[in-house]
């Protein structure tokens, strides 16, 4: 037993008023104070601040996220580790994981954006998965706001910066400009890796006397406290002040990090691996031991250090980039020591596993902090924080200040030469170039797909991928809102021909501690769950992103979905584009649409917007039939109807980049009025097949709504009964030159 | 034939071009240590893309001074084939390997699409399976590729044949919308004055599948291959 930590010179005095500077409440200090049976040092009292922070705590939405389905035929891997794993087939299996990455990104642009792309690569590597994929879904305020083209240029520079310099392709990702995120962006990484079934690594500690390293970059001080006072709290005019608590990336470092860690779990002499994200050493350590229920003993002097004089306060909570930490096998510790240093990285043992279950850390000779290691994590806080409706329901309201419908519409033609340039419908391919998308060679189909399609080498299997939110749907009901979105995610990874397997997702909300964010969370998490089972689709990573408002505005509900889906043979997959004239086309559709939540309805209004309920059969039925259309090579294209509604998605479907082609069709004899040119609020998808396929097609997808509505055809424009004849390729380049007339070219 | 692939720390497309010489091709390839100074017996030596070291400094500036490189140049001063692609290109030309420099592009921001590429010399072992003038389409992707020479250089260069590439439209013309980068004279690809060290800012190993969107790069390993034979 070693002796009860004590203060060191010239630290603070620690009482109720220093734990609050620390973002935490009364009784969570009255809670240290009980779990230690005396008052924390300053550095005891530094990581229960961070560890019981919202962002590595979960202490507001734990209780809830418990409903959400997480178990599966295909999961692989126990609940508790960095990522979920799905089996994919052949013997691997896919791990993956979306997390925010907000408020280092407002504060800090590119190395906001740089380091969420690191550190979720790093939750993927650290499984033993070789990471494959990344995606983003990116939220900014709007382009009118004067601090969004310098938001844009920074978190793109930084996601390219960072993934091209590692080598993962980003294949995919949603860009949004909204005035609801004025003052507080969302940056949603994900990240895809796979594994061998065998080689998936523990992040639970095991085996007495096994020695602790401390692998990657050295320690510096930055990002002390990014977890706590920087994701953990809302905005307000200080934030700016806040900037030095976001860390710097290296992807270089990452690279190499990537390569050693991989190979040094082929050696066999890693027991337990984690990264050093929020919270650094201090969450790697104490959760890895925590986990196995044993203890740990850190020498923070033997910590390698970017600079002299690091307090061991500084040590444990620096949250330096690319760092890892491994529990070894012992006396194998040299074996691993050599492939880090044939990486030139730092390999250090600082510590080892102890049976006493006491997280424990030593500097200097002396003991610095000495705490129960499973306390810090399995005693913080969870609360079941008050939830309440908003007085005035938002679901018959009216979204974006929009007033009466047909006041001033414009025509159907003008009305789609306006949504196909908006900046939320134009093509984002500006924003895609500038990342790298085909390194390492599996990708298929490559941003600006319904979903990105990845090839599994040496097998004939492989992976789509697709991240999406709505978060106007999510405004006017923050249930219905939630199922529409995994029922678009589920329905892109279908439009591809694959199977959804595997859910992850971010939720974004506002202050918790104000009843109707609370409301809008669970709301959020109720509908994943419901969409989920239904789909039969487990939820295996997820991460939460709360306290997103500037001066008390919270940001729209937003949910962000990411679904992984599976090809039993990657050949079939399916592109958006029509391929061949004379091709029947096909609307397969789930209900009727309407203008709620709509792009038309952002642009020119629509009155008592309502989201219509969605029946979660019909949905599935139409995933299902989609699937089955690509095995059986039904159709020749499918197209998901999103943003724009059905008008934008015939156009898209013609831009062809072998070729541009037209289309000619009729929807519900004359009738042609906003809602079914322009309407998003059901679930319908486009289709072209060969003529003779329209009579199977029908029984494919029964009972669903499936009418043949015209042909493709070679001549390039767009007709649309006799309210739209548009040349194809002069709404193209309305589509390609919309966001780079807004935005600084590239 | 043999085929060396080096990689160096921060090397991305390394497994990319391994890949498709050893799994698409059925060539003899394999990965070559940048701490080594043996090139394996290496009939063809690849420096392949990525972001060498980081390339903090300039692209390709520290790579050059890597043990494997005083190996590369003296197999290349030997008459050796040796090819750079994207950074290996860069680093081909800090190693004055090849003449000229890569600059950031035009735009200043990282560029990852498909071009069109005119072979305007047929006659090297990089492009003796390609026909004079025959357009291949390549993906780039890098950020600093706009390549620069000094006039008289350039000169030189084009009465000697060695601009071997160049991007050009679908049709094969040169315009300033085809060219990505800024490059002079819409210069994708040069050789040595010896013709037997080649550089380009294209990806030839990321063209050799009809599933990941086509073949074109197969010509110019099939070129190099042809010419051991």
């Amino acid at each position: 037993m070693s002796a009860a930590p004590v203060a060191l010179a010239g630290e603070p005095v620690i009482d109720a008023t220093q734990a609050r500077a620390h973002g935490l409440t009364t009784d969570e200090y009255a809670s240290i104070e009980r779990i230690l049976g005396r008052t924390p040092t300053f550095t005891e009292l530094g990581v229960f601040s961070v560890m019981w922070s919202e962002h590595c705590s979960y202490k507001s939405s734990r209780k809830h996220l418990r409903m959400l389905p997480m178990k599966g035929r295909n999961v692989v891997g126990g609940p508790g580790e960095n990522a979920g794993a799905i089996d994919v087939g052949d013997g691997w299996v896919a791990v993956f994981k979306i997390e925010s990455h907000n408020h280092p990104s407002y504060v800090e642009p590119y190395q906001g954006a740089a380091t969420g792309v690191g550190g979720i690569l790093r939750d993927i590597f650290t499984m033993g998965a070789r990471p494959i994929a990344s995606m983003d879904s990116l939220k900014f305020g709007s382009l009118e706001h004067p601090r969004t083209r310098y938001l844009v240029g920074g978190v793109v520079g930084g996601i390219g910066g960072y993934g091209n310099c590692v080598g993962v392709p980003t294949v995919a990702g949603e860009v949004m400009f909204d005035a609801g995120y004025d003052g507080n962006i969302l940056v949603n990484a994900f990240a895809l890796g796979l594994a061998r079934r065998e080689d998936l690594q523990s992040a639970r500690a095991r085996g007495t006397g096994n020695p602790v390293l401390y692998v990657g970059s050295a320690t510096g001080r930055d990002g002390i406290h990014g977890a706590s006072l920087l994701a953990s709290a809302e905005f307000d005019a200080e934030s700016e002040s806040k900037r030095p608590t976001v860390q710097v990336g290296d992807p270089f470092t990452e690279k190499l990090l990537i390569e050693a860690c991989l190979e040094a779990i082929k050696t066999g002499a890693i027991v337990a691996i984690q990264d050093m994200g929020a919270a650094g050493l201090t969450s790697s350590s104490s959760e890895m031991a925590g986990r196995g229920g044993l203890g740990i003993e850190l020498e923070l002097d033997r910590v390698p250090l970017r600079e002299a004089n690091l307090t061991p306060y500084e040590i444990l909570l620096s949250e330096s980039q690319e760092r890892m930490l491994i529990v070894a096998e012992r006396g194998r510790e040299g074996e691993l020591a050599a492939v880090f240093e044939k990486w030139d990285l730092h390999a250090v043992v600082i510590g080892r596993i102890t049976d006493d279950g006491r997280w424990r850390a030593r500097w200097k000779g002396q003991v610095v902090a000495d705490v129960p290691a499973a306390a810090i994590s399995d005693e913080a806080p969870v609360y079941d924080r008050p939830a309440r409706a908003p007085a005035a329901s938002n679901n018959d309201g009216v979204a974006n200040g929009a007033v009466s419908a047909q006041a001033n519409a414009p025509s159907p033609a003008a009305a789609l030469r306006a949504i196909i340039a908006s900046p939320n419908v134009a093509s984002r391919r500006m924003v895609f170039r500038q990342y790298d998308s085909i390194v390492q060679g599996n990708t298929v189909a490559g941003p600006g797909s319904d979903a990105a399609v990845l090839r599994i080498k040496d097998s004939r299997r492989g992976l789509a991928l697709k991240v999406d939110s709505n978060p106007r749907a999510c405004m006017l009901d923050p249930y219905i809102g939630a199922v529409a979105t995994v029922c678009e995610a589920a329905r892109n990874v279908a439009c591809a021909g694959a199977r959804p397997a595997g859910i992850t997702n971010c939720l974004n909300y506002g202050n918790p501690e104000r009843p109707e964010i609370m409301w809008q969370l669970i709301r959020g998490i109720e509908g994943l769950r419901d969409a989920a089972i239904a789909f039969d689709v487990p939820v295996i990573s997820g991460n939460v992103s709360l306290y997103n408002e500037t001066a008390g505005r919270a940001i729209p509900p937003t949910p962000t979905i990411a679904v992984v889906g599976t090809f039993a043979n990657v050949v079939l997959h399916l592109k958006q584009y029509f391929k061949s004239p004379g091709d029947a086309v096909l609307m397969v559709r789930t209900a009727a649409p309407s203008l709620a939540a709509s792009e038309y309805a952002a642009l020119f209004g629509a009155a008592g917007q309502k989201l219509a309920p969605i029946d979660l059969g019909r949905e599935r039925k139409l995933i299902d039939g989609l699937v089955e259309c690509a095995e059986r090579r039904l159709i020749r294209s499918a197209h998901d109807v999103s943003e724009g509604g059905l008008a934008v998605a015939l156009a898209e479907s013609c831009f062809n980049p072998g070729g541009v082609l037209g289309v000619e069709v009729e929807i519900g004899g004359s009738s042609h009025g906003a809602e079914v040119l322009f309407g998003e609020g059901s679930s319908t998808v486009i289709v072209s097949a060969p003529v003779e396929n329209i009579k199977v097609l029908h029984q494919v997808f029964a009972p669903l709504e499936v009418v043949a509505i015209g042909l493709v055809t070679r001549a390039s424009r767009l007709k649309i009964g006799t309210a739209i004849d548009e040349d194809v390729a002069a709404l193209r380049s309305l589509y390609e030159e919309a966001l780079p007339g807004r935005l600084d070219r590239p | 034939m043999r085929w060396g692939v080096v990689r160096f720390p921060g090397s991305l497309d390394d497994g990319d071009a391994l890949y498709a010489l050893r799994d698409v091709m059925g060539q003899d390839a394999a990965l070559l240590w940048h701490k080594d100074e043996s090139l394996g017996g290496a009939q063809c030596v690849v420096l392949p893309g990525g972001f060498s070291y980081g390339d903090y400094l300039r692209c390709g500036a520290i790579a050059r001074f890597s043990p494997i490189m005083k190996s590369v140049a003296r197999f290349a001063a030997d008459g050796g084939l040796v090819i750079g692609i994207c950074n290996g290109f860069q680093i081909l030309c800090e190693a004055h390997l090849l003449p000229g420099a890569l600059m950031r592009n035009r735009s200043l921001s990282f560029i990852c699409d498909v071009v069109h590429v005119r072979v305007d010399n047929a006659h090297t072992p990089f492009t003796r399976a390609a026909r004079a003038g025959e357009v291949l389409r390549l993906p780039i992707k890098h950020g600093e590729g706009c390549y620069v020479a000094p006039a008289e250089d350039l000169a030189r260069m084009e009465e000697r044949g060695q601009v071997v590439l160049r991007y050009v439209d679908a049709a094969g013309v040169e315009s300033e919308a085809a060219n990505p980068n800024g490059s002079m004279r819409s210069i994708a690809g040069v050789a040595n004055d010896r013709f037997n060290v080649f550089g380009l800012m294209p990806h030839p190993e990321h063209a050799v599948e009809k599933l990941l969107g086509g073949e074109d790069g197969l010509k110019i390993f099939q070129s190099i291959a042809e010419g051991a034979r």
